[in-house]
């Protein structure tokens, strides 16, 4: 089986720093880590590898010094990594970024692709499922658990009450939350081989047979960011146990009339 | 010169900082509170690869070189000196001695399990009548047919509670004074070798030292490490060794005490304002982090010296003699500015505060170090 992981390097914070001016990231002396999702997508891949047996790639596209995550992608016991990196590729939104993702993908002839649900800089949840789109491969959102049959997986995809299980044939794509795996830590070896390692970089010359250059970088990126904002803390919610119907109903009528939604 | 760590000591950093923080810190105080280590910790470890991290892969070791073992006993120590010690004794003790001594057998037998983390080791050496006075020593070794038996005892021999491999020194020939001592690998199960409980102690409580009693235990010829009369040799060399990763358990000490204390004085409000207002304590913190960069540097001399393959025996002492001293001031005014709490056990500074006084006693005390260093100096 093989297995491609995509993972983002991201500034180490929650609490991102914007340059008023252009609405990007000021990313200067704040350290770079694997995107947590990201970093769950290599744990279920590794432990497939550890169960089933695979081969594991991980692919992380950005500036030549993403090639840091790459190499403690290795350290934690990936078999290959890809650098995607160019000059042509800079100022790639998410739509820009998953057709260049999905270029390189396509030379892989992977059985599995796993990404992160969504990078703690942009919160966007979007790269992995226009991956999939780009192949037209199924995609799974949100998965807790990744179990790998012979000719496919089966997900627990979580949901805000409930779970699904849900199988897809390969290949396919699944995005995974960091919140549900705790990922290995690397190993000392691990990361001594990972500094032997060869890491291939590849460019816009490796990949423009499958890739549109009016649909990569800035230019092809439709998104225009309008203001960016550090994410707000969702509320825990109230759970209302033991009550009938009757009673359920009244209490949450009361509680919204109380808020002013009614 | 270069003064920061390349790529691959930044990524090997980074592990032993994060499984130090997520696996270690969360154990530190309970394990002190019970004198005893966590066998699932020591596993957890060795399945990360930290107890062979500067040995050849040709034996099973990580490959990695001696600045990533300080970095990793630096990390490990800026929230447990207890692991750092459990760590230091079993690498740059007992397979040094192996590593460096070991025939190709011996190595492969021996060295192998225990660089892989399979098997744990301790170094036997020190004596009650026989600290700083290593030739002091009354354990003998009698050949006797194709054995050497062993009789006397150790104290304060650091692992020997869960140790597979004991590298124990004896005297073979009494005439000859430090010439005379001799290394054997002794193993775990050998009839007549015991080990006593855990020996109470100020500090590193969660590491296991007791005394070890070889009583006619027969150890075979092939179990001889090197040649006979080259016991203190071998000694020497591994406590060379040995004080890179007790300079690095003390910078660690220090940095993880003196973390907490940043940490608490922002926090902390007396006078309606948070006491790192207070110039006194600005002033404090910057001394003692100038204290601890200047050991840290000394330390890391030390061990990228011996990367290099030049002289380090000097380096060593020095890094070990200094960092000691501000381990133990600097854990000493961590607990000042903490106030109360500093006193308290709820807190990990006192701990620390009393873990750091040992750096300055074992693998030699400063005042042996001094005479390391100016002996080096052709000062006698």
């Amino acid at each position: 089986m093989k297995i491609a992981v995509c993972i983002k390097q991201v500034p180490d914070t929650t609490e991102v720093r914007l340059d008023p001016k252009t609405n990007t990231l000021i990313r200067d002396g704040v350290p770079s880590i694997i995107n947590p999702d990201d970093k769950a997508a290599l744990e279920a891949a590794l432990r497939i590898k550890d169960g089933a047996g695979a081969s594991v790639t991980a692919i992380c596209m950005g500036p030549p010094q993403a090639d840091v995550a790459l190499r403690e992608a290795l350290a934690m016991g990936c078999d290959n990594a890809i650098l995607l990196s160019a000059r042509e590729f800079g100022g790639s939104d998410t739509y820009a970024t998953a057709t260049i993702l999905a270029a390189a993908l396509k030379k892989g002839d992977y059985d599995l692709i796993i990404a992160g649900r969504q990078a703690i800089d942009g919160d966007t949840a979007q790269v992995g499922p226009q991956v999939a789109e780009r192949l037209g491969i199924p995609q799974i959102s949100y998965a807790e658990e990744i179990r790998a049959e012979a000719d496919g997986v089966v997900v627990k995809r979580q949901y805000e009450d409930c779970y699904h299980l849900i199988e897809a044939k390969f290949p396919c794509l699944v995005t995974v939350l960091a919140e549900a795996v705790q990922p290995r830590h690397m190993t000392v070896r691990g990361t001594v081989e990972a500094y032997a390692a060869d890491i291939p970089v590849l460019g816009f010359e490796d990949l423009k047979d499958g890739l549109n250059p009016d649909w990569i970088g800035l230019k092809g990126s439709p998104t225009n960011v309008v203001k960016s904002f550090a994410k707000q803390l969702k509320g825990q919610g109230i759970r209302l146990a033991g009550l009938s119907e009757d009673e359920a109903v009244n209490t949450i009528v009361q509680k919204l009339d109380e808020l002013c939604i009614i | 010169m270069e003064f920061t760590l390349s790529k691959q000591h930044q990524l090997q950093q980074q592990l032993y900082r994060s499984f130090a923080q997520a696996e270690i810190k969360p154990l530190a105080r309970d394990m002190d509170e019970a004198e005893e280590y966590s066998p699932q910790l020591l596993q957890k470890m060795q399945q990360a690869g930290f107890f062979g991290i500067p040995y050849s892969t040709v034996y099973g070791g990580a490959g990695a070189d001696n600045l990533s073992y300080v970095l990793c006993m630096e990390e490990v120590s800026k929230v447990d000196g207890s692991t750092g010690i459990t760590i230091s004794v079993h690498t740059s003790l007992c397979c040094h001695c192996l590593n460096e001594f070991g025939s190709e057998e011996q190595k492969q037998k021996h060295l192998r399990p225990l660089v892989n983390g399979s098997k744990f080791g301790c170094f036997s050496l020190t004596e009650p009548g026989a600290g700083s006075d290593v030739a002091a020593g009354q354990t003998t070794a009698v050949l006797d047919g194709d054995d050497y038996v062993l009789n006397g005892s150790k104290v304060f021999t650091t692992n020997s509670g869960f140790a597979d491999v004991f590298v124990a020194f004896a005297v073979t020939d009494r005439e000859k004074g430090a010439r005379g001592m001799s290394a054997f690998i002794v193993e775990k199960g050998m009839p007549g070798l015991s080990v006593s409980a855990n020996i109470p102690r100020m500090g590193i409580r969660a590491a296991s030292n007791c005394v070890v009693t070889y009583d006619g235990v027969r150890v075979p010829k092939e179990n001889l490490l090197s040649r006979e009369g080259d016991g203190f040799k071998i000694a020497m060399k591994a406590l060379d060794a040995g004080r890179i990763g007790i300079a690095a358990q003390a910078v660690g000490l220090a940095q993880g005490a003196l973390d907490e204390a940043v940490k608490y004085v922002k926090e902390r409000k007396q006078f309606g304002k948070p006491i790192s207002a207070f110039q006194n304590t600005q002033f404090k913190i910057a001394e003692m982090q100038t204290q601890v960069d200047a050991a840290r540097l000394l330390t890391y001399r030390a061990a990228a010296a011996k990367d290099a393959g030049q002289p380090y025996g000097s380096h060593a002492a020095m890094a070990k003699l200094f960092a000691s001293d501000v381990a133990c001031q600097v854990t000493r005014g961590a607990v000042q500015l903490f106030g109360g709490y500093g006193y308290a056990r709820e807190y990990p500074v006192e701990r620390m505060m009393r873990d750091a006084k040992i750096t300055e006693i074992y693998e030699g005390t400063s005042e042996v170090m001094k005479m390391v260093i100016a002996g080096a100096m052709k000062v006698k």
